[in-house]
């Protein structure tokens, strides 16, 4: 790939990926690149497995430091600031970038805890508006109807598409500014899937969204803008219209025509 | 391609045929095999359990919780003081060791993984695991025995927490390894700083586990008597003080089992009843412990 990918977005960008190089120990994971992500909008990003779309999303909130043989070279910005190499404590960095995994994670507690875990992390609220926040976060997520009347029991006993919506809940209970999503729907069945691309959708109205998946119509269903990575490399980058639409590269329409991958 | 896809021929049928008879045969050579070894444990195990109440039923009396160890041929005697000593000595023990496990296992769990000193306290702590008692007994005699010159239960209490630490150590490691890395990540992504994640996440929900663990080390330690032996040694009489040398069931039932008194001998019986009785009670709980979380 030539160094200089266009930026295509003339959006207002909340995070900017400038030359970026991933390492797994000797292994170069993410070649040189170059991405604007922009403001309260969805950008996907789709490709093949082992195309490393995971690799840089784990890379915007620095989840790759918990494992010593992972290292990122180059710049990722937020709202200007690189957070690589930012004298900011990374807990507070992840403050305003909240995760969602594969695989829905409870934490062994109760529902209740389970969200106000993370914001006692930062806040001290009393127990009112606290009772406030963990209401107003489920119905964000769109499970509070399904839990209001059993907040005390442990989180573990809901269903796997409800555990997502948890996860979902307790990202956004602390209030970030962007919120990853890492392949959020790939252990659901088909209608927690359908509840969890709605919630997408209304959540880049306060979040800038960003969700990788291996599914491409999840990606042209919910997703504004849509990255296209093969082997580490940013092949295309756009509008998820244009993207599906009519691609610029040939590569890309392979992908995304089932002709291969 | 067209030899393989016609149609299964007759050869082809009685090669199926004799192929599957085959296996047939070595299911059940394999399932012969391991059924005679299932029962040949089970044989002893049950031999023993039969033996421990056929014998010990027979000594079982309030006396033995409310009177002391007594004198050769007499007439009454129990065996409480022995009980209070195992039991003390015991609770102290896992007490002691259970915070040190615990934490030298998230040491080794989530800190230590790859570095030279946890791979150094990984292989001592096999050592120790796997030590004989005896040497542990000898250890703490020649450091705490021959210094103080008393045995003492503290000094069984000691001995017994060098059992106690390296059970829960390995089992505290494995139970937390097998907390799925997501769970970690989870708690991380919400800007967790470590040890929060440690206390309020991953050792919660090892937390079954790890309890396991101590119930195990615990059934272990009741039922030793080679490093009381050289330690708290024993007592004829009711004593609660650990400066003292103390008694314990263990080390009752060595000494009245190989007398030739009677009343001591049925005492040591009854004894080992109660230990047997105990430690299964730990394992059984351990065991429903487990599963209710797995």
């Amino acid at each position: 790939m030539d160094a200089k990918v266009e930026l295509p977005v003339t959006e207002k960008p909340k995070l900017s990926v400038r030359n970026l190089n991933f390492y797994y120990g000797h292994f170069l994971a993410l070649k040189n690149i170059n991405l604007d992500i922009p403001d309260r909008k969805v950008t996907a990003f789709i490709g093949p497995s082992g195309c490393g779309k995971s690799t840089l999303l784990r890379t915007f909130n620095r989840m790759f430091e918990l494992y010593p043989e992972q290292r990122a070279e180059g710049q990722i910005l937020l709202d200007g600031q690189n957070i690589l190499k930012s004298k900011e404590d990374v807990s507070l960095i992840r403050a305003k970038i909240g995760m969602v995994f594969q695989k829905p994670t409870p934490f062994p507690m109760s529902i209740y805890d389970n969200i106000a875990f993370g914001v006692k992390l930062f806040e001290t609220l009393p127990r009112v508006e606290m009772d406030e926040r963990v209401e107003w976060a489920l119905k964000k997520a769109a499970l509070w109807n399904e839990v209001k009347d059993k907040l005390n029991q442990s989180g573990a006993g809901l269903s796997g598409g409800q555990q997502q919506r948890l996860c979902i809940a307790r990202g956004i209970a602390i209030k970030p500014e962007v919120l990853l999503l890492d392949e959020p729907c790939s252990a659901l069945d088909p209608i927690s899937t359908g509840k969890i691309e709605e919630l997408i959708h209304e959540l880049k109205v306060d979040y800038t969204v960003v969700i990788v998946t291996h599914n491409m119509q999840q990606a042209a269903r919910c997703s504004d803008y849509t990255a296209y990575m093969y082997l580490g490399d940013l092949i295309e980058f756009g509008p998820t219209s244009e993207l599906f639409m009519k691609p610029k590269k040939k590569d890309t329409e392979d992908y995304i025509t089932g002709r291969f991958g | 391609m067209s030899a393989v896809s016609s149609p299964a021929s007759a050869a082809l049928h009685a090669q199926r045929l004799s192929k599957h008879r085959a296996r047939k045969r070595t299911n059940a050579i394999a399932l012969v095999l391991s059924l005679a070894a299932m029962s040949f444990g089970l044989f002893w195990l049950i031999w023993i359990l039969i033996e421990t109440v056929r014998l010990g039923v027979g000594g079982l009396a309030l006396s033995l919780f409310t009177e002391m160890t007594p004198p050769p041929q007499a007439e009454t005697g129990g065996l409480a003081n022995a009980i209070f000593g195992s039991l003390l000595m015991v609770s102290l023990a896992t007490a002691i060791g259970t915070p040190i496990g615990i934490m030298a296992g998230v040491y080794l769990a989530e800190y230590g993984q790859k570095g030279w000193l946890g791979s150094a306290t990984r292989f001592i702590n096999d050592i120790l695991l796997s030590a004989p008692s005896i040497v542990i007994g000898l250890f703490i005699y020649s450091v705490v025995v021959a210094q103080f010159r008393s045995f003492s239960g503290w000094a069984g209490v000691l001995a017994l927490s060098l059992i106690v630490i390296p059970v829960v150590i390995r089992t505290t490691e494995n139970m937390l390894t097998l907390i799925p890395s997501a769970l970690r990540e989870a708690a991380y992504a919400l800007g967790t700083p470590k040890w929060k994640v440690i206390m309020t996440v991953t050792l919660k929900a090892a937390r079954a586990g790890v309890i396991t663990g101590v119930l195990l080390a615990l059934a272990r330690i009741a039922g030793e008597t080679a490093p009381l032996l050289f330690t708290a040694l024993s007592n004829q009489f009711w004593t609660t003080n650990l400066a003292t040398p103390m008694a314990s069931l263990p080390v009752t039932i060595f000494k009245f089992a190989l007398s030739p008194y009677e009343n001591w001998q049925k005492l040591a019986w009854a004894g080992v009843f109660l230990i047997t009785i105990g430690v299964l009670a730990l394992n059984i709980m351990a065991r429903v412990l487990f599963r209710n979380k797995h």
